[in-house]
């Protein structure tokens, strides 16, 4: 194993009964890559990702996630990503400082690491004056930026964002990308899933997938050049409809 | 006109969900409203489908009033609302008799119509509503909004959460169904379907920034606009904001979006600068505006 691989994905396959959800599927995710994980509604996407993400057993292959086996190490996996979802993310009924003491109680984090944790989270974000609001109460970028925060408290390896900036204004959009950036710099690797095809030109690397297998994977530029397209819009339309 | 309305606010406790709002959508066109979550459209939709009564301002719908003759508007508009709104437990047939019932026609009558996105989801008829994928739900509701032959169509956020081929099929459909001669009124967070639309207004919190041509919208940014690129997009994002002559700094895709505030800008200058900055393969070089720095820009 060459190994700035955080995510190495080898013939990995699941199929439900006669339907085969994802067949074969192979790649790899560097450590601090930004990898943009792209298909059509019902291409496979979210049966791939949930086993990468541990919670569901592929029926062949192999793959490692933080250096995890997905078929016999998969509680070792959970702790070891982060996981941010559009569909759920934080407690509304819960203050932001709940909040976050409540995830990082779940990945296990000391009291006082918690603390610590929290008021830099807080400050970093400018979140000072509604700390003790409900989540609930608070705009829709505010939140998603919370919850990416609060996937990273445990300093996990990989973060997994499932279609996370739907719906919100183009400026609170690149402000969330600059954490995106941040995160990667610091050698956190960031795995994406999105139905915004200009989205997918932040990042690093792109996987297309249709019908259950991996078409296309390469960096938004060169799978510009090769698909003679103007923007990443485009090759997914010249791929998705074949 | 096929909508007017002028001077329309509303709130909400202690949200100002619409203020003063005015605009008007001429007959035949394909206006878009487009903005994010929380700015407005749906109160708007609401308001020009007579389901809400603002607080303040007049609208008119196909020419009737929204509070005088509501009655009137119900039966020629078709509304689509953001969240799937049939009944799951019908199914695509059923559901599709059920609107056209309701408004006093059948499937047979307006048929022509639906034809082109009917047939479609048409090897579906038999399976309920809530069975269906996202794409082929989009145009159940689609169908039956259509099925009375509105002169006014309302979409509430169409494509959102729906993936870029059916997103591509649906403002192929929009595109026929404005040929018929139906007034379309459709919003969308998606800043690339702007382009799409006759006429645009931007929207944000409960205020129009800007109505005009997408074309137009686009040509009335105030600044050139370069696309900067470097080897490390965080430092490089981050070094432009430090920059002290930076009056815009928004990553777009594989490039960051830079204005600069001075009159006389020379790109060899940042590029100096960037150098400074332990940046590598630095390239700055003039781009269009989109829709999106227009946005950005207004709401600044």
């Amino acid at each position: 194993m060459s190994n700035n691989n955080v995510i190495q994905v080898d013939g990995l396959t699941k199929m439900f009964g006669d339907f085969t959800a994802v067949n074969a599927i192979t790649f790899n995710v560097e450590k601090g890559e930004i990898f943009g994980f792209l298909g059509a509604n019902g291409a496979g996407k979210t049966t791939a990702m949930k086993m990468l993400i541990g919670i569901s057993k592929p029926t062949s292959g192999s793959a490692t996630v933080a250096g995890f086996d997905v078929f016999t190490h998969a509680e070792d996996i959970k702790k070891n990503i982060g996981y941010m979802s559009q569909k759920f993310a934080l407690y509304d009924d819960l203050t932001v400082k709940e909040n976050i003491t409540f995830f990082g109680g779940i990945y296990g984090l000391s009291r006082a690491r918690i603390k610590e944790k929290s008021k830099a989270l807080i400050e970093e974000l400018g979140l000072e004056s509604v700390a003790n609001n409900l989540v609930g109460s608070l705009p829709l970028g505010w939140k998603q930026k919370i919850s990416f925060s609060v996937a990273l408290l445990h300093d996990p390896k990989i973060v997994f964002l499932d279609e996370p900036t739907g719906g919100v204004d183009p400026i609170t959009r690149r402000q969330f990308w600059e954490m995106i950036y941040k995160a990667a710099d610091q050698g956190t690797t960031i795995f994406v899933t999105t139905h915004y095809m200009d989205e997918a030109e932040y990042c690093d690397r792109v996987s297309i997938m249709v019908n259950g297998k991996i078409e296309a994977l390469d960096t938004p530029k060169k799978l510009k050049e090769q698909f003679k397209a103007a923007n990443m819009n485009d090759v997914f339309l010249k791929l998705a409809r074949g | 006109m096929s909508i007017t309305v002028a001077n329309i606010s509303k709130s909400y406790k202690n949200v100002k969900a619409l203020q003063n709002i005015s605009f008007d959508v001429k007959e035949g066109e394909l206006f878009g409203l487009i903005g994010p979550d929380g700015a407005g459209k749906t109160t708007l939709f609401r308001v020009l489908t007579t389901l809400l009564i603002a607080d303040q301002g007049n609208a008119t719908v196909a020419n009737y009033d929204v509070i005088s003759d509501y009655k009137k508007i119900r039966n020629n508009v078709g509304y689509m609302p953001g969240k799937f709104s049939l009944y799951q437990d019908l199914t695509v047939e059923e559901n599709l008799d059920f609107f056209a019932t309701i408004f006093g026609t059948s499937i047979e009558e307006n048929y022509d119509l639906i034809k082109d996105i009917y047939v479609q989801i048409e090897p579906f008829k038999n399976r309920r509503a809530g069975k269906l994928s996202g794409g082929m739900k989009q145009k159940l509701a689609l169908c039956c909004a259509l099925i009375h032959k509105p002169k006014v169509l309302f979409l509430d956020e169409p494509t959102t959460g729906v993936d870029p081929v059916s997103r591509k099929e649906f403002w192929d459909m929009l595109k026929r169904l404005q040929q018929k001669g139906i007034t379309i009124l459709v919003s969308t967070p998606y800043m690339d379907e702007a382009a799409l639309c006759d006429r645009i207004a931007l929207i944000q919190d409960g205020k129009i920034l800007e109505i005009d041509t997408p074309q137009a919208i686009v040509r009335h940014y105030p600044k050139p606009i370069y696309n900067v690129s470097a080897n490390n997009m965080f430092l490089l994002i981050n070094s432009l904001k430090g920059y002290k002559f930076n009056h815009s700094v928004y990553p777009f895709g594989e490039f960051v979006h830079y204005t600069d505030n001075r009159p006389d800008f020379n790109p060899k200058e940042l590029v100096q600068y960037l150098k400074s900055e332990n940046l590598l393969d630095i390239s700055i070089n003039k781009t269009e505006p989109t829709i999106e720095d227009t946005f950005m820009e207004l709401a600044k």
